[in-house]
């Protein structure tokens, strides 16, 4: 059974994924449990995988035992297998909160709702396992398809960002074709690592058509993970979304689109390549720290509460993307695990951001009124996927921020770590603003809406279904942050290999 | 003249950067959703040809062995498969038909002799793996636009509009 593993990882989800759209024409109520359990079985896989890699070293499966080059190998080491764990965590979680919302949200399309959700996950846990250039090529496309779909069933503005967001991916996804295209001309291989091994058998550093293939690459990337100038599509597709779609998008899309973007930057291409022929990395952390400004000031600007956390996504894309490009082993190793710990903190807040939204129907920050009397529970798992996003310690998100920085004064790169202190700031400023409207009310300036008259109440507790995801991402963000160093010696571990200068 | 040599030897690099860029103007300046749809078609076509053209090799015919490259001297032994040899013959035939009509017409066609050659020479074939790669690209196309014409209807019932700007309009009046 752990033989196979890697493998099952994708197949529960994608199965399951049939048998709940056949399941559910009969057996409306069989849905939920099923997405429960092909989920638990999918994160048992892929925590058997961590556990064997942590063992063994690199796991290398063999799809239907074809070898590679030929046939689709999925080559699992620790950034793989840490990705595919929170992956399949967070879409467990989301899937428990998604009971009540789902049937509340989109009434007569429960079944459907769920196997497109459930091919989402297959998709990106797919894009996570994979060594195959092309087989991520289809991955992507079944991702942003299921995700353009589950988009497009919120309200009547989500149709239309889902349009937008459709047009933006296709763009995005046919760049990444090309640029496989291009790669494939000169290493005639589709395997990562057998390309990798190519472009230095062949030395082809300096050819023109690999600086194309980068180019494309990395700009499809950028264009499917949001960062700052490539970003329209973001705000209003996550906005709008019925609130169990923007919280597994919300977390996951982005995240596995800048893992994408570290395994092209080390597997395929080589740090060698990316950070020292190519010498692009000043222009991409200024970039990055753009990314970051503008993602900020654009929180700042929202009245409503899931648009205001979606301008969160894009800066700390920018992090992310920056921590990368610092060039510096203590940049990427923050990189890495701000995947992690941002995949939990922005899950922490979404599914808050639900509550409230099934609690109250309204979208303003105004809704969290009061609230710390009438739902003290849910405020303490808001307030500890703030306090990450912040990043006060012991949370995941002080640790990852903490080696991001140290990866930019390592770096020299100043700029990087000034944006880092300012957003964070920001973040304060943000997420104390809806704290004190909870605990002491809105003042007359936030502008109340129509809804002012409305009795709140009877607004108590968040159900168990809901309730439950929420504290139990705020407990992850505790552990994560306070076993943060045994996190940080596997992607360490996964690092040693690729001999990351320390600065630039 | 060197500038035309690049532009007529990489001839169809030039014709699918073309292609591509119509389907982006379509893709981003259009008005009406459905024709954006067409633009983003386009522009998948586009990429379609770019693969289906690097696969291609001057003289070279589809990647199916003749029958004489693959059982050579054993030809008699095969008698159980001799049906199935037979069905390969004859799909060998077709071909030669097809490749002297190719000859008729003025073109080239130098693999006429090759099932007296029994070396199997993978200059003589196209390369199929960029053409079994796009026909995954061309579902993943058919699939997307599904989705964009699904979406476009969905607008449409909503909005009562495939215009762009009127959908905005009524989104900003709406507020």
């Amino acid at each position: 059974m752990t033989e196979q593993a890697p493998v099952l990882i994708l197949l529960f989800p994608f199965l399951s994924a049939i048998v709940v759209a056949l399941a559910g024409i009969r057996m409306k109520g069989l849905c939920w449990p099923l997405v429960l359990l092909s989920l638990a079985g999918s994160v048992c896989a892929s925590l058997s995988t961590l556990g064997r890699v942590l063992d063994e070293g690199t796991i290398r499966y063999h799809l239907g035992g074809w070898a590679p080059p030929i046939g689709i190998e999925f080559r699992i080491d620790g950034l793989n297998a840490l990705v595919a764990v929170t992956v399949s965590l967070v879409a467990l979680i989301t899937a428990i909160y998604s009971k009540i919302s789902v049937e509340a949200e989109s009434k007569d399309k429960v079944s459907q709702y769920y196997a497109i959700f459930l091919l989402l996950i297959a998709g990106l846990l797919g894009m996570v396992i994979t060594g195959d250039a092309f087989n991520l090529y289809v991955l992507l496309e079944v991702s942003a398809l299921t995700s353009y779909a589950l988009i497009a069933m919120g309200s009547k503005r989500a149709t239309l960002a889902a349009f937008k967001y459709l047009i933006m991916g296709t763009i995005g996804a046919s760049f990444y074709l090309l640029g496989v295209g291009y790669l494939y001309i000169k290493t005639g291989s589709l395997n990562m690592f057998d390309i990798h091994e190519q472009l230095v058998l062949n030395n082809l550093e300096q050819s023109p058509t690999i600086l194309v293939a980068f180019m494309l690459i990395t700009v499809a990337v950028w264009i499917k993970m949001a960062f700052f100038p490539l970003h329209a599509w973001l705000p209003n597709a996550y906005a709008f979304a019925p609130t169990t779609s923007s919280s597994i998008m919300g977390p996951l899309v982005t995240k596995v689109m800048i893992y994408v973007m570290i395994r092209m930057v080390l597997t395929v291409f080589g740090p060698d390549y990316a950070f020292e022929v190519l010498n692009w990395d000043n222009i991409v952390v200024w970039l990055a720290v753009i990314a970051i400004l503008a993602g900020s000031i654009g929180a700042l600007a929202q009245k409503d509460l899931r648009k205001m956390l979606t301008f969160l996504i894009i800066a700390e894309v920018g992090y992310m993307v920056g921590g990368v490009w610092l060039a510096d082993e203590t940049g990427m190793v923050g990189s890495i695990f701000h995947i992690i710990s941002d995949a939990f903190m922005t899950l922490c807040v979404f599914l808050f951001a639900g509550i409230v939204f099934t609690k109250t129907g309204r979208r303003n920050i105004t809704a969290v009124e009061g609230m710390f009397k009438k739902m003290p529970l849910t405020m303490v798992g808001f307030i500890v996927g703030a306090f990450s996003l912040i990043g006060i310690p012991p949370t995941a998100g002080f640790f990852s921020k903490w080696y991001l920085i140290q990866g930019g004064i390592n770096s020299g790169n100043w700029e990087y770590v000034v944006a880092l202190l300012i957003s964070s700031l920001v973040n304060a400023v943000l997420f104390f603003r809806i704290i004190e409207i909870a605990y002491f009310g809105a003042k007359p300036a936030d502008g109340h809406d129509d809804h002012h008259g409305e009795d709140h109440s009877k607004i108590s507790e968040a159900p168990f279904t809901q309730l439950v995801p929420l504290l139990g991402t705020a407990a992850l963000l505790v552990i994560i942050g306070i076993y943060n160093k045994d996190i940080v010696s596997i992607i360490q571990d996964f690092l040693l290999p690729f001999n990351l200068g320390a600065g630039s | 003249m060197e500038f035309l040599e690049t532009i007529s030897t990489k001839f169809n690099y030039w014709i699918y950067i073309i292609i591509m860029m119509i389907g982006l103007y379509a893709m981003i300046s259009k008005n009406n959703l459905v024709k954006k749809l067409i633009g983003m078609s386009i522009f998948q076509t586009a990429i379609i040809l770019f693969y289906v053209s690097i696969g291609y090799k001057e003289n070279a015919t589809i990647p199916i062995l003749y029958h004489d490259q693959v059982h050579g001297a054993q030809h008699e032994e095969a008698g159980d498969q001799n049906e199935l040899s037979n069905a390969v013959e004859e799909a060998a035939k077709e071909i030669h038909v097809a490749a002297d009509e190719q000859a008729e017409h003025g073109l080239e066609a130098s693999h006429v002799d090759h099932p007296s050659s029994l070396e199997i020479n993978p200059d003589h074939f196209a390369n199929p793996l960029p053409h079994v790669l796009m026909l995954t690209a061309i579902v993943v196309g058919v699939a997307t636009l599904g989705v964009g014409l699904a979406i476009t209807q969905k607008l449409y019932g909503e909005f009562g509009s495939i215009e762009e700007s009127e959908i905005l309009e009524q989104i900003k009046s709406a507020k």
